[in-house]
């Protein structure tokens, strides 16, 4: 499973896809479960880079968590949540935001 | 310190608008992020994992009561209330939106600062010794020079598309702390014979995925030509060093491939062209630099000796600090301060900007509103009477920066690994923040003595791991975090890079394992006071494989 990612232009902010655009929280990110679904967010993706959204775009692997979306990589968790040293910093100091590590 | 001229000003303002103008096109649409990546780490504008990043340079890492006020004043304005204090004497801002970056420089260049040339395939931020000018066993002040380097290598268009990166790095002392031997070029400031001022020349070090020592070419250069000289290395650099590999193109590789003496040899063929050409320094023009160091004005406070000791008498915690803390300064009645910003379990390096505030309102109260930035990522008040020592020292207890620990095991350096960094494989600040409090008793770390514990999270070595006493390298693993220990590096006069010990160690081990090689040490040392480099040293790598991998060494 993947969910597609980025870096808002303006403000750097991490932002993850969903049905409703571009969010700033990994949840509700739209989730694709085959190869057409990738397809259709690199697609997505490529359209919002080069219409100046959004930058460092990338397809990420994920897993379905007791309903949560939670990246593989550590990496990723880190960028869905906030720096592991800070929990006042980053999507983890927001209501709902999981901490990453 | 230095003060803009204005040539300076304009030039730093131009580049402000020009920026301001990238940034609005790039907002606008109107250029591409490959169009305006360049253009933005020109200007020191990095793309992290949460957001961008800048890097704000802090000229060898001098700066005064009023630029550390803006530091912090961005840090609250356009941040989320701190910063972080680099190993390169920089300061780098985590959270800032690309949108405001115009308002930052501009901010900046109010004060005389800006981030050019903080990133980039050119020459980055000169750095020096973070006691110029105040330590007692300096020959000359290194920042003139660094100063020189600066202005010179500002823009400069033949060397400002190089294969890869360029670090200077000057010392004016013997004892090295300006770890000038992994650096691109590094000076060691001297007299001759004759008392002529020059340069030992230390080419093709550095750290990263190949760490090298660098090559001294040069045993003493006149100080006239300093810029000449470097000229020459940047061009045979230039012109040989490797632009298809990027893993390669540093000046390490080309020295380390060409060969030590050939190296030299074309440097000083290229340099027989240019010696005493335009590029000479004219003694006078050195002086005008120098005289922008000048000492500040030293009154005698003689009183300072007596107030030490009752002041010791009344606090232990104070008494341990000023051992730990301050250094001799070439005045008898000053001291040189190093302002920890590793205080137990904190991120290293990390000042918010309050206390950045409360560091500048110290500077401008008792130390010739003078601050420096060291490599280890600390802060230094390098000018401070020791009569107001006490003063200083209660004003830091106040804003949380009295932690004595400098050159201890939790005087940690560590870059900020992945928890920010687009580049780094494993995290960095967790680990230092755990072996901080492992070692957080002070008689404990005391004990152990001077221990240089660096942390990378990636290959790059940003946390200088390569030249710690201990050094720990974050890597990935099986997409797990896993820590590799070398042992026995030092970026000092005696410079030395770490030697891998064994396999690698988990997020969950590692604390234990740097606490089974500090008890081996501890077991072995000869006295208290062979430090843990000396033993390690003598002793070689087979003690500390043995305690760490027990009952795998003999087997393997």
């Amino acid at each position: 499973m993947k969910v597609l990612t980025a870096n808002r232009l303006i403000d750097g902010e991490a932002v993850w896809y969903s049905a409703d655009g571009w969010r700033e929280t990994l949840e509700g990110a739209e989730i694709a479960a085959d190869k057409d679904g990738e397809a259709r967010l690199e697609a997505i993706g490529a359209a919002a880079f080069a219409a100046d959204q959004v930058l460092d775009v990338a397809i990420i692997d994920v897993a379905l968590i007791d309903g949560a979306i939670v990246p593989t990589r550590l990496r990723e968790r880190i960028r869905a949540a906030g720096p592991t040293n800070r929990n006042d910093l980053g999507k983890q100091a927001r209501p709902h935001a999981v901490q990453a590590a | 310190m230095y003060r803009y001229d204005e040539f300076d000003r304009d030039f730093v303002s131009a580049r402000v608008a020009e920026f301001a103008d990238q940034v609005d096109r790039r907002l606008a649409g109107q250029i591409t992020e490959d169009q305006f990546r360049p253009l933005r780490l020109m200007n020191g504008v990095y793309l992290q994992l949460h957001a961008y990043m800048l890097r704000v340079a802090i000229p060898y890492g001098t700066l005064n009561a009023r630029q550390m006020r803006m530091l912090a004043h961005i840090a609250r304005t356009y941040d989320k209330g701190y910063g972080h204090f680099t190993t390169r004497q920089n300061i780098q801002y985590n959270w800032p939106a690309l949108s405001d970056m115009p308002a930052i420089l501009a901010d900046l260049a109010s004060v005389e600062m800006h981030a050019i040339q903080t990133s980039g395939n050119c020459i980055r931020n000169v750095t020096a010794d973070h006691f110029a000018g105040a330590a007692a066993d300096e020959v000359a002040d290194p920042r003139p020079y660094a100063e020189i380097l600066r202005q010179w290598s500002s823009v400069h268009p033949e060397f400002s598309y190089l294969p890869r990166k360029f670090k200077i790095a000057v010392t004016g002392a013997d004892r090295d702390r300006a770890a000038i031997q992994v650096h691109d070029i590094g000076l060691h400031l001297k007299k001759d014979g004759a008392g002529r001022l020059g340069f030992a020349v230390y080419v093709g070090g550095g750290q990263g995925r190949t760490p090298i020592i660098a090559k001294k070419i040069r045993d003493f250069l006149p100080e006239e030509h300093l810029l000449s000289y470097t000229t020459a290395i940047m061009r045979v650099y230039n012109l040989h060093g490797r632009r298809d590999n990027k893993y390669k193109a540093r000046i390490k590789i080309l020295v380390h491939e060409t060969g030590t003496d050939e190296f030299a040899r074309q440097v000083e063929a290229e340099w027989s062209s240019l010696k005493d050409g335009q590029l000479t320094l004219p003694a006078a023009d050195i002086r005008a630099i120098e005289a922008y160091f000048a000492p500040p004005p030293l009154v005698a406070r003689p009183e300072g000796d007596e107030a030490l000791m009752l002041a010791r008498l009344d606090s232990r915690s104070f008494s341990e600090w000023l051992d730990q803390n301050v250094v001799t300064h070439r005045n008898p009645d000053y001291a040189a301060v190093t302002i920890s910003l590793k205080g137990i379990g904190d991120a290293p390096g990390d000042a918010t900007d309050e206390q950045m505030d409360g560091v500048a309102d110290l500077a401008e109260r008792y130390a010739f509103d003078e601050i420096r930035v060291s490599h280890e990522q600390n802060l230094i008040l390098p000018h401070v009477a020791r009569a107001d020592l006490e003063a200083v020292y209660d004003e830091l207890v106040r804003i949380g920066l009295a932690t004595a620990n400098a050159n201890l095991i939790t005087d940690i350096i560590a870059c900020p690994g992945l928890d920010y960094c687009a580049l780094a494989n494993a995290r960095s600040i967790p680990v230092a923040q755990e072996i901080s409090k492992r070692f957080a008793a002070l008689d404990r770390q005391r004990d152990i003595g001077e221990l240089k514990l660096k942390i990378s999270g990636c290959i790059n070595a940003c946390g200088h791991h390569h030249v710690g006493h201990i050094g720990i390298l974050g890597v990935e693993k099986k997409g797990a975090e896993l820590y590799q220990i070398t042992l026995g590096g030092s970026g000092d006069e005696n410079t030395s890079i770490g030697e891998i010990i064994g396999r690698g160690f988990g997020p969950e081990e590692i604390t234990d394992a740097i606490e089974t090689i500090v008890e081996t040490y501890l077991a072995l040392r000869n006295a208290p006071t062979e430090r843990f480099i000396d033993a390690y040293r003598r002793l070689g790598p087979q003690p500390f494989k043995e305690a760490l991998y027990v009952g795998e060494v003999r087997a393997a």
